[in-house]
């Protein structure tokens, strides 16, 4: 949309002005993610560029914030730093403790999600699909209804969903229930519900993917003597990989980021990065939440990056020219 | 001709065609619905019973059946007594209930069910049990001799209706009735709480949604006509704060907004605000519309620009070569063709912010909190039947909505990125 030779100085005018209206709106979405990294680095507890960072003077800046993550609950803080010293961070830091919680919710999270939501995909993208929309709106759902609503409900009713103590369902899933044996304050308990908010995800992006999948390469598998697992593993699966990965991967950042459901459901074993971050906004906040956002913003540019590799890729298989 | 026509076709093992069509056809049905089932159950276990689960909880409070069985029975017997005046045997199984309660140190969850509808009933409850055992007949006297308020109608309504443990009063209760002496009536207008933050909900949510669309239409635009290559860059601008964490965003709005905060500082550093002017634009409605109209612009851009993308820009060329003005041109042939982008954004985004409730509960302070906190304050109350009820009522609000996006928009017309 380059400016034509003909243009009216009006037309000039106006063209300009929209170029800058715009450019100030992406400076709007922008701006508010960058201005705490280098904020991080700040040397005083202050959340605005003192004099000394303008002038970019290195006294103006230090890791002190970083250092604080590993720090933060740590009983020896002031001990030298040997490998005594490090295996106390790893086994008791707060900070550390929060990001090895919401890692493991997070995979086996998405695992969950990623697995379910991708058989259910397969099947919601067959013609034959019966009551498809209305399964697709329920599946959906978990995204639109507000996630209070679904805390409130997870927080009555995994607080009664407890198994028998000795029985066999104990025996299987006792490890990741809570002492009481509910749902309620267990590891469990997070996990599935953060699997509940990811699979909206994972089924937008895999039927998308499905959506552009040639139901006829099924049908030249089976009359060549693929069985189902073959065909699955063969030729359906290399063909929607890269749709399942970034459904994955949106399940995973849904996880990584959820806080409410974890306010209302998890008890202090299940203290995550998002908990641990609300919490800390909520009563002093400190330098130390701008580093741990900081982290955060470059886990999600990678993540990013990812997914829009993920989706080149795909494009490209499917035949897909261009966006 | 005629009799080949009826003679049924058959397939090769000599059954009808159309049953083994039938037959095959209901076996894929079968098959496809296997594949969503183990997907469903999961739902329906984590996300369907704990929803019923909640409205059952609206429904159901026992705070006062569970611990006075004498006046749950005498209302029960006696479904037509008149609230103004209650007959001595009421009075009886009251004071015997009240000494019970004693006993049971429960007099404390009794008050509080019967104050969701009748203010002031606690104290009145607490007074009433400890002279419950000292009490001699006639009960109605002495009772009314520890406190005359034991008369009010009010007070006997209240008592009736929670002698049920499953009652739709909560509902009533959200929707800023109280019960007075006559039956449920309106609260006063300081009283109407929750209907009124119904009302700002969806008016913050109204007045986002403005902002964003606003906001993206021109980023859109810009998106949708840029050649590839330079659009493909600038949607990273887009995609970014879509992947970043809420917290990380509303943290970083804290930061800009705050009273010492980057904004203010550069406001004060340009000499536009003296140091002593600093704006509040943190923990306040401000704070809430701004932070949550930067957390959803993604949410209205991807939407619109993949509805701008698809319009062949020769329908504006022809309508400015047959003499239209660039005003009309867009009014009248680029408008209309983005209505479904409008549409499916702003639903979208009135959807999420009317449910928001991290962003508000850490910039929005006292004024700027939506219906989502005063339920998570309800919880913490240990109010959860009105916390049930207000999220009920939240509920109905949000499907109604989704319906309508999925009259309107579709659902499988949801994409990221």
């Amino acid at each position: 949309m380059a400016l034509p030779t003909y243009a009216t100085p009006l037309e000039r005018i106006w063209y300009y002005a929209f170029r800058v209206t715009c450019a100030l709106i992406f400076l709007f979405l922008i701006a508010p993610i960058l201005v705490v990294i280098p904020l991080s680095f700040n040397v005083e507890p202050y959340f605005t560029f003192t004099e000394r960072m303008l002038t970019l003077d290195p006294e103006g800046y230090s890791t002190r914030w970083y250092d604080a993550l590993l720090t933060l609950g740590h009983p020896t803080a002031e001990a030298p730093r040997d490998g005594q010293w490090w295996s106390t961070v790893w086994e008791r830091a707060t900070w550390v403790q929060a990001a090895k919680n919401s890692f493991w919710v997070g995979l086996w999270a998405t695992i969950l999600a990623t697995t379910l939501g991708t058989i259910a995909a397969l099947g919601l993208s067959r013609p034959e699909m019966p009551y498809r929309r209305l399964i697709m709106a329920l599946l959906i759902s978990p995204m639109i209804v507000p996630i209070i609503i679904i805390a409130v409900g997870m927080s009555f009713f995994f607080a009664k969903a407890c198994v028998a103590p000795d029985s066999a369902m104990a025996l299987i899933f006792g490890w990741a229930l809570s002492e009481k044996g509910c749902l309620a304050n267990s590891h469990l308990g997070v996990i599935m519900a953060h699997a509940v908010l990811g699979i909206p995800f994972v089924i937008i992006t895999v039927t998308a993917t499905l959506s552009g999948f040639d139901q006829s390469l099924i049908r030249a598998a089976q009359s060549l003597g693929a069985n189902p697992r073959t065909t699955f593993f063969k030729v359906i699966m290399p063909l929607i990989l890269p749709g399942v990965i970034s459904g994955a991967l949106f399940a995973f950042v849904t996880s990584f980021d959820e806080v409410v459901a974890v306010l209302f459901i998890a008890g202090p074993d299940q203290q995550t990065i998002p908990r641990q971050m609300f919490n800390g906004i909520r009563e002093a906040i400190s330098p130390a939440i701008l580093a741990v956002a900081t982290i955060l913003v470059v886990i999600s540019t990678l993540l990013l990056a990812s997914v829009e590799l993920l989706r080149r890729r795909s494009d490209r298989l499917r035949g897909v020219t261009g966006r | 001709m005629a009799e080949a026509a009826t003679e049924l076709l058959t397939t090769a093992d000599g059954r009808p065609l159309k049953a083994a069509l039938q037959a095959a056809q209901a076996r894929a049905r079968r098959r496809a619905l296997l594949l969503v089932l183990p997907l469903l159950a999961f739902v329906l276990l984590t996300f369907l019973i704990p929803i019923g689960y909640m409205l059952k909880r609206s429904f159901e409070h026992d705070g006062f059946a569970a611990s006075a069985p004498a006046l749950v029975q005498w209302f029960a017997a006696n479904p037509d007594y008149d609230p103004a005046n209650p007959p001595e045997e009421a009075y009886a199984a009251l004071v015997q209930d009240l000494a019970r309660m004693q006993d049971e140190k429960t007099t404390g969850t009794s008050g509080t069910r019967i104050n969701y509808s009748v203010a002031g009933t606690i104290s009145l409850f607490k007074a009433g049990a400890r002279a419950a055992a000292d009490l001699q007949p006639p009960f109605k006297e002495a009772l009314l001799a520890v406190d005359k308020n034991w008369a009010r109608p009010a007070l006997w309504r209240g008592m009736e209706s929670a002698s049920h443990v499953y009652t739709p009063e909560f509902y009533l209760v959200a929707s800023d009735r109280k019960l007075t002496d006559d039956g449920w009536a309106r609260g006063g207008d300081k009283e109407r709480i929750y209907l009124y933050l119904f009302f700002k909900t969806f008016l913050i949510s109204g007045i986002i949604t403005v902002l964003c669309l606003l906001l993206a239409f021109p980023v859109a635009h810009l998106l949708a006509t840029l050649p590839m290559a330079k659009s493909s860059l600038l949607m990273i601008l887009v995609l970014l704060p879509f992947w970043t964490s809420l917290l990380v965003r509303t943290t970083s709005w804290i930061v800009l907004l705050q009273e010492q905060g980057v904004v203010n500082s550069l406001l004060v550093s340009a000499g536009l605000i003296g140091n002593d002017g600093r704006l509040q634009m943190m923990y306040n409605m401000t704070g809430t519309i701004v932070a949550m109209t930067h957390v959803l612009l993604p949410f209205m851009i991807l939407p619109l620009y993949s509805v701008m993308r698809v319009i062949p820009p020769s329908y504006a060329r022809a309508a400015r070569s047959l003499g239209a003005t660039s005003w009309t041109t867009f009014r009248r042939i680029y408008l209309p063709q983005t209505l479904p982008g409008i549409a499916a954004g702003s639903l979208l985004v009135f959807i999420l912010a009317v449910g928001y409730y991290i962003t508000p509960a850490l910039v929005g302070g006292a004024d700027g909190q939506l219906i989502s906190n005063l339920i998570a304050f309800h919880m913490t109350k240990s109010n959860w039947s009105l916390a049930a009820a207000i999220a009920g009522m939240l509920l109905v609000s949000i499907l109604l909505l989704y319906w309508l996006y999925d009259r309107l928009v579709g659902i499988d017309r949801l994409k990221f990125g």
